[in-house]
């Protein structure tokens, strides 16, 4: 297949997938389960691609992920909650100090600088430890990060612990699809770029990447502000798609899961990461939602379900994915018309022989 | 950009997904949504084993001449706000009539837009925060509000302790506990008091520090309405550090886990809540007798048949639901939720009606004390509002 | 002496959550020192023995549940190390890491199925459970026993590196892999014994931290293990008596600033410091510094 018919495919594609979002979000009812679950693996996979960014392209382990998308989803929140609303958000704060609102695509796009510039400062000291120490490093500041913004004192701008809420909420899939597609987009072109090839070669091999020109602290550090860019924006979706935002959501516990999406996708991979999110997120808040409560087939009780077995099925196959297919579903291939095509090919090919 | 070709694949079997699930005839569908894990799980369990229970003694409901079985569909929120919109959406989805809960006030805050979105109303059952119900037409609660239950306990502190100075201590993050903490130190202060906040956050267990600082203060109370984990790990400090003053929570600690927690030490405990078990011999009997028969049931009460005050709410909540199911005179949500303002009930609690923002028209909470040696409550009074 | 009895229940405390930390510490140190990796996952398998003495005890006398508890421990860290982490020996750090990272919420969620959800109260051990008044400060006997029985496992523990064949096996290999390897040292094995080690440890740990917080959640041992983790960077990661030192110190410093009031940066403030350290002296307190090997 010539790489323009795989262009035009591609093409038609994405605007049937945008067709297809216009379709469920005219056609089911705005809060059923399938476009709650489409909307949170589009926002999904924004947080894991720019994920992907740091720890599959540029080989950077962080652990940071949940504060960068805490710093996002907060400076979204505080900008855009309407100001009659603020008196009853901040009840315990008199409103609060701020006494202002941005339109929504003003905060999200703070939201992005925001995370990026604190990325920025934090990139500064953390950012020449290795490996399993920046880890470490990374998961401290998205904890200290967690407690700041927990902080009574800091009630005024964040509402302390409390929740946070009335900012605009997701207005449709297509948003999301729309929102989410755009910076994906912007990371696929960076990664293709010149500076993309700098990330991969300091991945294989940061001493040769140096002994070739490549001025490492500057990539790194660069690599680090757009995964936070990016991770930012995507908490600042994710807020939206809540409709309230806490700082205690935010926990170490959500950066592993968004590694272990990461894992599962293929480190290295975009489109890896994209089907490895919705997968994730179906599975885990729909598909095997059964699991969690009893069921008789035919008068016969099926052992062993019950509340939390879910999530206990889930992390076995987290495992074996992790241990016999380390390589994830895409590996640290893309996905691409004319691969699969290939890939359909190649089986015939291989049934022909047998 | 070709990578949506899957998330397309994916979409289209989710679609396929859904259409397979339908509504059986002559079947109405009541959400519980509560939690059944993570910080809230052993209250979310007692108060779903009250709708259950209720569930189990009047399983159809007559509507518009009608006999319809009542299908209880129940999910776990994992006591996560992150969790709480599929979960709400699972709800919606499988077209549920009304949904009751949750335990925990901030779950139920995240998912009251969902619940208005599709236009199901939702029937709080002790989540006490005030915006669990503030500009959210479609929840009602049956429960009192923070704010009067944080200055029941402020006044009975200052009545029959005579406390000048209240150690006040709540969990970061948890919308009940640092609600509830605020309007006790607002109204304790208003008293003429004086009081020290202190905060935990996530994953504490060494309450340690917490305690010994009560102690160093001299304080002439605590009150804490944190979780009934934590209320366990406090309690056993508390005792070890052989605290005097005496121990005030809200409505959460009104549990048997707590009881056996303060079994056996010299802890003043002291609750304000929504029922006194003898109160209604019928229903302490009846749920004690199922409870004994279901294996289940009895592990997700803590192990014994002791009725916590929330499962009297849950059965409570559960019979609301029924009258407005048959004040609608029909199973359509939007009309259940045209009916909930209308709807009273007499309860096991006392008698439920919706004011105009559908918070209950509740003017007393009683207020129970701790009896160590049995390990019983035992009533002290009925506090109305001042 | 104003100042000392208003203080000391922090100090005790201190001492005491410092001593739980430094066990839970050691095997983070043992296994970094040679695997070069961050066993997210021992932080469970100190929660899982406490789940195992909970169940032990209802059914089993005391005597019994104490030794179960520690060989069920023992075993779950062989096995955890023999199908999660052994396969991937070769792989690169990060996949291991990872892997740890997958034991991890797989032990929470199986914990969370079996306790349905629920915390489960501690049994009360005698004597431990016992309370005790010092200078003013009530608290419990095992506050008391910690600290000392931390110190004596230590020191049977240094004693076993340094003077016998498979402590100078396991120094050999932290060394040097490859080369312990063609000297003819079963690599695999004393790997293992690292771990049985770390988790029986961890074990006794968990004994005396639940006691003294009687309740357990499949969350509980989260926490602590990040905490004991950076202790042990703190000390210098792969020295035992750094990790030990900076354990002590990462509770006594935890307390004493609930103490002052800043509860909400308890935590954050053990993180605070890691990344101080980090920055200051990689090394911790004792390391050796880490050559790159090109």
């Amino acid at each position: 297949m010539s790489k323009k018919t795989d262009r035009i495919i591609s093409a038609l594609l994405l605007v049937a997938l945008l067709v297809l979002a216009v379709v469920l979000d005219k056609t089911l009812p705005t809060t059923h389960i399938a476009l709650t679950v489409l909307k949170k693996g589009c926002i999904w996979s924004l947080i894991v691609v720019s994920m992907n960014l740091l720890n599959g392209f540029t080989g950077l382990f962080s652990l940071g992920h949940a504060g960068f998308m805490l710093i996002g989803g907060y400076t979204f929140a505080v900008l855009t909650i309407p100001v009659a609303d603020r008196a009853s958000v901040y009840q315990y704060y008199d409103g609060g100090i701020i006494q202002f609102c941005v339109p929504m695509i003003v905060g999200l796009l703070a939201a992005g600088v925001v995370a990026a510039i604190m990325a920025w400062l934090i990139g500064l000291p953390v950012l020449r430890l290795k490996s399993d120490y920046l880890a470490i490093a990374t998961l401290g500041f998205s904890e200290i990060v967690r407690a700041f913004f927990q902080w009574d004192t800091m009630g005024p701008i964040t509402n302390g612990s409390n929740m946070l809420r009335k900012f605009p909420s997701l207005p449709s899939l297509l948003f999301a699809v729309v929102a989410s597609g755009i910076c994906i987009a912007v990371i696929v072109m960076i990664i293709n770029s010149s500076y993309g090839r700098a990330f991969k070669a300091i991945r294989d091999d940061e001493i040769a990447a140096e002994a070739m020109g490549i001025n490492l602290a500057k990539h790194k550090r660069m690599a680090f502000c757009i995964s936070s860019f990016f991770a930012g924006i995507g908490g600042a979706l994710f807020a939206m798609y809540q409709g309230t935002l806490q700082a205690m959501t935010f926990k170490t516990a959500l950066t592993y899961e968004l590694l272990l999406i990461v894992v599962i996708g293929g480190l290295g991979s975009v489109t890896g990461s994209i089907l490895a999110s919705f997968l994730y997120i179906a599975c885990s808040e729909w598909w095997l939602r059964f699991l969690d409560s009893e069921m008789t087939i035919g008068g016969f009780k099926v052992p062993l379900l019950r509340s939390g077995f879910r999530m206990v099925v889930f992390s076995i196959i987290i495992m074996v994915i992790v241990l016999f297919a380390r390589k994830g579903i895409m590996g640290d291939k893309e996905f691409s018309v004319s691969g699969l095509v290939n890939f359909f090919k190649n089986r015939g090919k291989k049934k022909e022989v047998k | 950009m070709k990578r949506k070709v899957l998330s397309a694949c994916l979409a289209a079997t989710m679609v396929f997904a859904c259409a397979a699930t339908t509504v059986a005839a002559d079947t109405v569908k009541i959400g519980v949504y509560e939690p059944a894990s993570g910080d809230n799980g052993a209250g979310g369990k007692q108060e779903t084993l009250g709708i259950q229970y209720a569930n189990y003694v009047q399983p159809t409901v007559e509507i518009d001449g009608t006999e319809y079985d009542v299908e209880l569909v129940i999910v776990d929120n994992q006591s996560s706000t992150d969790k709480a919109v599929s979960a709400a959406s699972e709800l919606v989805s499988n077209g549920v009539s009304v949904v009751l809960g949750s335990y925990g006030s901030g779950v139920s805050i995240a998912a009251a837009d969902t619940f208005k979105a599709a236009n199901t109303p939702a029937i709080g059952v002790t989540c006490t925060n005030p915006q669990v119900t503030d500009g959210n037409d479609y929840y009602f609660r049956i429960c009192f509000l923070d704010p009067f239950q944080g200055s029941v306990m402020a006044n009975y502190a200052k009545d029959n302790y005579d406390a000048k100075k209240a150690y006040v201590l709540t969990k970061l993050g948890d919308d009940y506990s640092t609600g509830l903490g605020f309007y006790f130190s607002k109204a304790f202060k208003d008293l003429g008091g004086e009081v020290i906040e202190e905060n935990y956050p996530d994953g504490t267990s060494d309450f340690n520090a917490y305690v010994s600082k009560a102690i160093s203060e001299n304080v002439d109370v605590i009150f804490a309405p944190i979780s009934i984990e934590a209320a366990q790990l406090v309690i056993d400090q508390a005792a070890a550090q052989g605290i005097t003053c005496p121990l005030l929570a809200g409505d959460t600690w009104d549990s048997n886990v707590v009881l056996a927690a303060a079994e056996g030490t010299n802890i003043d405990l002291n609750v304000s809540t929504f029922y006194q078990s003898g109160v209604n011999e019928e229903f302490d009997k009846g749920i004690v007798e199922w409870m004994e028969s279901d294996s289940t049931a009895l592990a997700n009460n803590g192990g014994d048949t002791k009725v916590a005050a929330v499962s009297a709410m849950g059965y409570d909540a559960y019979f609301v639901a029924l009258e407005a199911l048959k004040n609608a005179g029909s199973t359509d949500p939007q009309a259940v939720y045209e009916a909930l303002p209308t709807t009273t009930y007499t309860g096991i609690t006392g008698e439920i009606a919706f004011n105009e923002i559908g918070d209950a028209a509740r003017d007393s909470a009683i207020v129970k004390k701790a009896n160590t040696e049995t390990a019983e409550w035992e009533f002290v009074a009925e506090q109305k509002v001042k | 002496m104003d100042f000392l009895s208003k203080n000391l229940p922090y100090l005790l405390a201190g001492i005491s959550v410092g001593g739980q930390y430094a066990l839970i510490a050691i095997g983070y140190t043992m296994v970094y020192g040679i695997l070069r990796l961050i066993n997210f996952a021992h932080g469970d398998i100190f929660t899982v023995a406490g789940l195992v003495m909970i169940y032990a005890m209802t059914v089993l006398p005391l005597y019994i549940s104490i030794p179960l508890t520690l060989i069920v421990t023992v075993v779950l860290a062989y096995l955890v190390e023999r199908v999660a982490y052994r396969p991937l020996r070769s792989a690169p750090r990060m996949s291991v890491m990872i892997s740890a990272i997958g034991v991890s919420y797989l032990l929470q969620n199986l914990m969370l199925y079996v306790t349905g959800g629920l915390a489960k109260t501690y049994p009360t051990i005698p004597f431990a459970s016992n309370t005790i008044t010092i200078g003013g400060a009530t608290t419990k006997v095992v506050t008391l026993i910690t600290p000392v029985l931390t110190i004596v496992l230590v020191i049977a523990l240094v004693q076993l590196i340094n003077h016998t064949k498979i402590g100078m096996a396991m120094r050999s290999v932290a060394n040097d892999f490859e080369t312990s390897r063609l000297m003819g040292i079963k690599v695999d094995n004393v790997i293992s014994m690292t771990f049985i080690i770390g988790s029986f440890l961890a074990a006794v740990g968990s004994l005396l931290y639940f006691t003294n917080y009687a309740s357990v959640v499949p969350t509980s041992g989260s926490m602590p293990g990040l905490k004991a983790f950076v202790a042990a960077v703190f000390g210098g990661i792969g020295s035992i008596p750094g990790a030990v030192i900076g354990a002590f110190i990462i509770g006594i410093c935890e307390n004493i600033i609930k103490g002052l009031g800043w509860t909400t940066f308890s935590d954050a403030f053990t993180f605070a410091l890691l990344i101080v350290v980090l920055i200051v002296k990689p090394t911790g307190l004792f390391g050796e510094g880490a050559k790159d090997k090109v």
